[in-house]
């Protein structure tokens, strides 16, 4: 089991300024329960047929790993430096000027100085000064350079899955150096040894073979889907048929599974059900390209392609015209900036179009994938949705950008014009938390596993307490945000350090405000809880 | 060690241009072997380390999109931290590199009484700024040695660098700017726990190697005079590649001349490569616009996947079972 959570008071307990005396090479690493997921199984690298499959633990002194591993690992380095520009130009550019070193969500959470993005570069950096750079191999530790050692690679390990690649820190280097690339990177080379986590390979080897990464079977994700259809109809009193891998279907709608597993996500689902329903619209869900997420990109940059070649090829096999995405942070980073470069060209597809307000979506006229909140933003701004936000009077909203969105996309209004729309009490955090700015929930990137609770908690931090500031000004009581793994997590760090604000997708409120033609009176919002001043009608 | 390395370097340095003139009246090699050199191999170095960086790809389109995206008419896109185009692309950049953008985002974040806390911090931006610019302007300045008739430009540069008509000879404010702010550099470096922990013995070298040419050239102007006509016959015989050695010029002016060759050779090397860094980093010099336009890999290659028909394989009983259509019956 994993190390007894510390209380939020003793938690807090950090000194940004004491680094230690020791330079920080000589600082080995110390392996700290909570702070660390479990090793990758041996199982599940097989299915992917991944290198070094074999069941390992980090905490053992034995990682069980090839002979030649550090060979392994110095011509991958040497490899991606010739094949990414962003890796060597961040290799070499770093003047380390510190502004990095207080916007990581960890470091600010945590104080370990190796959890500062500068640092965290140094890691990788030091071994490139010495094989890749002529002052590094004359003048070694001078020079800033250190040998790949045995002890250097369980550093990296330890650090590399204490970032979440939420590229905050990119925002405010001067030379644009993002951390994301260089861990990015560094769990690529860590994957040829055979050194993942078990939390994210499992859930690669769910989403390669079944489709999604919580491994549901066709028939579970349309049993899973049905069970909210009844809970639809207790609340509506429409009943819903969505269909499900079916062919010439207008749009492929994908979404992250995470959404048909667990709360509140589950809610945010319903949204969906509910929207498309009231449009009538001519869409299916695929039980093959059943997840949005992308936990490949959290592995390899082949094994997120492997993953992702999915969407693209059951849109092609089922005909559609275009593909609706829905609510998911890293989902669309990878949509965004990679899909296309990868499994691409999707000409097999026609540039977006609304069939409801005939709005074309001109900004995805190559990847023909739109985001849910575009989507539906152009519908009410279009008059197309019968809103009745009151029905969201109970709760008080903040909204939370996910860092991939928000980074690494810029889709800042369009889920606030929904929520603007969809309730009537809307409140922004902190500029310095939102945004671009906006913190990491602390668990992203494949770290939302339960045995490093207060790695999370610790990440977590700066975002709960943006949250809990304007809780204590405006009582607000919702979290709402656009991704999955928010979801998940931010429940968590919710319950651990602002207990009283609850979590939800932004089309779990759209599905409240939502008037349905031929629907019975309201009285329960979808979490089958009382609507205020609706009480005991029924 | 970090620190006083690179101090002892720098100190180093200087003594040995001093004795080479002094006592080994080397005039020909720092006045004309070592200048030669440094500026060959800084422009060679510089064009080796940018073609290197060149000849990596860019595989995928990664700006760090700072605003709002363009997607529906009605939301204004941030045409500059969030460019989809080469005008907003050419603008964002210029911000970085004249302005340092991202840089004056800078905040401080503080634990205070349980509380995230974000305070103002432009110090490091400030410094930054006053330090890159009055270098360039020294620079600049500079480059009347090099022309037979000083251009009016460079005229006006000096005019406006000395508008505050203190001294004699006038007191240029970049020479205090320069030296205030390497100094602030340095002692934040040394003060702050973080950056001290971070700091290389690479991070302090540049800034001894700055200090030293600023004092010495500071000396040179303000203080103890060298032979300026003697040093502008130098200067005018490299750039027409007939060098010679006038009489007397100073030992003063051969220790700043050989710190700047230290510097220019140490450049290509060094981090101070972020001069021509920041222009080629992907996340900020790229449009965001890879949903538009499909962003080519020139490596990108065929992976292993699992096809709808291996996985209709594996799933067809229960899928029919369930009433999910299916390729084969």
């Amino acid at each position: 089991m994993a190390a007894k959570l510390q209380k939020p008071e003793e938690l807090l307990k950090i000194d940004y300024n004491k680094p230690g005396n020791k330079d920080w090479m000589d600082t080995p690493v110390e392996f700290r329960e909570g702070m660390f997921c479990w090793g990758a199984k041996g199982k599940d690298l097989k299915t992917l047929e991944l290198p070094n499959a074999r069941d390992w633990s980090p905490k053992e002194e034995d990682w069980k790993l090839p002979e030649n591993w550090k060979d392994t690992i110095l011509e991958a380095l040497a490899d991606r430096l010739s094949k990414y520009r962003s890796f060597r130009l961040f290799m070499d550019i770093c003047v380390r000027c510190g502004a990095c070193a207080d916007k990581c969500h960890f470091f600010i959470g945590g104080g370990d100085p190796k959890n500062m993005p500068v640092l965290r570069a140094e890691l990788m950096r030091s071994v490139y000064r010495k094989y890749h750079t002529t002052g590094g191999k004359i003048f070694g530790k001078t020079a800033g350079a250190r040998e790949l050692t045995l002890d250097v690679l369980k550093e990296w390990w330890y650090y590399f899955f204490q970032c979440t690649e939420c590229r905050r820190c990119s925002v405010f280097c001067p030379y644009g150096i993002d951390t994301a690339e260089i861990t990015m990177m560094g769990r690529e080379f860590l994957n040829l040894l055979g050194l993942n986590t078990g939390w994210i390979s499992g859930p690669v080897a769910n989403c390669y073979m079944k489709g999604n990464h919580l491994g549901l079977e066709p028939h579970t994700i349309k049993s899973s889907i049905e069970f909210f259809l009844d809970d639809i109809e207790t609340v509506t009193g429409i009943k819903i048929e969505p269909t499900f891998n079916r062919k010439g279907a207008e749009i492929l709608f994908v979404t992250p599974s995470g959404d048909l597993f667990a709360d509140p996500g589950t809610y945010t689902a319903m949204g969906y059900l509910m929207l498309f329903h009231e449009l009538g619209l001519d869409y299916t869900w695929s039980t093959y390209a059943s997840e949005g997420g992308n936990f490949g990109f959290f592995t390899s940059n082949e094994m997120a392609k492997r993953l992702n070649s999915k969407i693209y090829a059951e849109a092609k096999r089922l005909g559609v015209k275009w593909i609706l995405g829905g609510e998911c942070g890293h989902m669309w980073r990878v949509l965004s900036q990679y899909m296309d470069t990868w499994n691409g060209p999707a000409d097999f597809l026609e540039v977006p179009k609304s069939p409801i307000t005939g709005t074309v979506f001109d900004n995805a006229k190559s990847t023909k994938m739109v985001h849910v909140t575009e989507f539906t933003a152009d519908l009410i701004k279009n008059g197309k949705l019968k809103l009745d936000p009151s029905r969201n009077d109970h709760l008080k909203v903040t909204y939370h950008d996910s860092c991939n969105t928000a980074r690494g996309m810029g889709l800042l209004e369009e889920p606030r014009y929904v929520l603007k729309n969809v309730c009537n009490h809307f409140y922004e955090m902190p500029d310095n938390t939102i945004r671009e700015q906006t913190f990491c929930c602390g668990s992203g990137t494949g770290l939302n596993a339960s045995e490093n609770m207060e790695l999370r908690m610790r990440g977590g931090l700066p975002r709960a307490n943006a949250v809990k500031h304007v809780r204590d000004q405006h009582g607000v009581n919702m979290l709402a945000n656009i991704c999955a793994i928010d979801r998940a997590t931010l429940k968590a760090s919710m319950e651990y350090w602002v207990p009283d604000v609850s979590v939800c997708g932004t089309h779990e409120l759209v599905g409240n405000a939502l008037v349905m033609k031929g629907e019975k009176e309201r009285t329960q919002d979808l979490r089958m809880e009382p609507l205020p001043g609706k009480e005991g009608k029924e | 060690m970090k620190i006083l390395f690179p101090f002892f370097a720098v100190i180093a340095l200087i003594l040995l241009a001093f004795a080479g003139i002094k006592t080994a009246n080397m005039q020909f090699l720092f006045g004309v072997v070592i200048p030669y050199a440094a500026l060959g191999i800084f422009t060679l170095g510089v064009i080796y380390r940018v073609v290197k960086w060149g000849t990596s790809p860019v595989p995928f389109r990664i700006p760090t999109t700072c605003g709002q995206q363009k997607s529906l008419p009605w939301i204004k896109q941030n045409k500059i931290e969030n460019p989809s185009g080469s005008l907003g692309v050419i603008i964002r950049m210029a911000l970085e590199v004249l302005v340092f953008r991202s840089l004056f985002r800078n905040l401080k974040t503080e634990l205070k009484e349980g509380k995230v806390v974000y305070g103002w911090e432009k110090w490091l931006w400030m410094a930054g700024l006053a330090f890159h610019w009055s270098f360039l302007i020294i620079l600049v300045r500079h480059f009347r040695f090099f022309m037979q008739d000083v251009p009016s430009v460079i005229k006006i540069i000096e005019s406006l660098d000395s508008f505050l008509q203190v001294g004699v000879p006038l007191l240029y404010l970049t020479d205090i700017i320069l030296l205030l702010a390497v100094t602030y550099l340095f002692i934040r470096r040394v003060y702050l726990p973080q950056i001290k922990y971070i700091s290389l013995a690479a991070d302090y070298f540049p800034l001894f190697l700055i200090l030293g040419i600023a004092v010495t050239g500071v000396l040179m102007r303000y203080f103890f005079k060298v032979h300026i006509v003697g040093v502008k016959v130098l200067a005018m015989g490299l750039v027409s590649f007939t060098p010679s050695i006038p009489e007397g010029i100073g030992a003063l002016f051969y220790v700043h001349l050989f710190l700047i060759c230290v510097l220019f050779a140490y450049f290509p090397f060094s981090k101070l490569m972020h001069l021509a860094g920041v222009f080629m980093s992907p996340t900020r010099n790229l449009a965001n616009n890879s949903r538009e336009v499909r962003h080519i890999n020139p490596w990108n290659y065929p992976v292993h996947v699992h096809t709808y028909e291996e996985y209709e394989n594996d799933f067809r009983d229960k899928m029919k079972a369930a009433g999910l259509p299916v390729e084969k019956e």
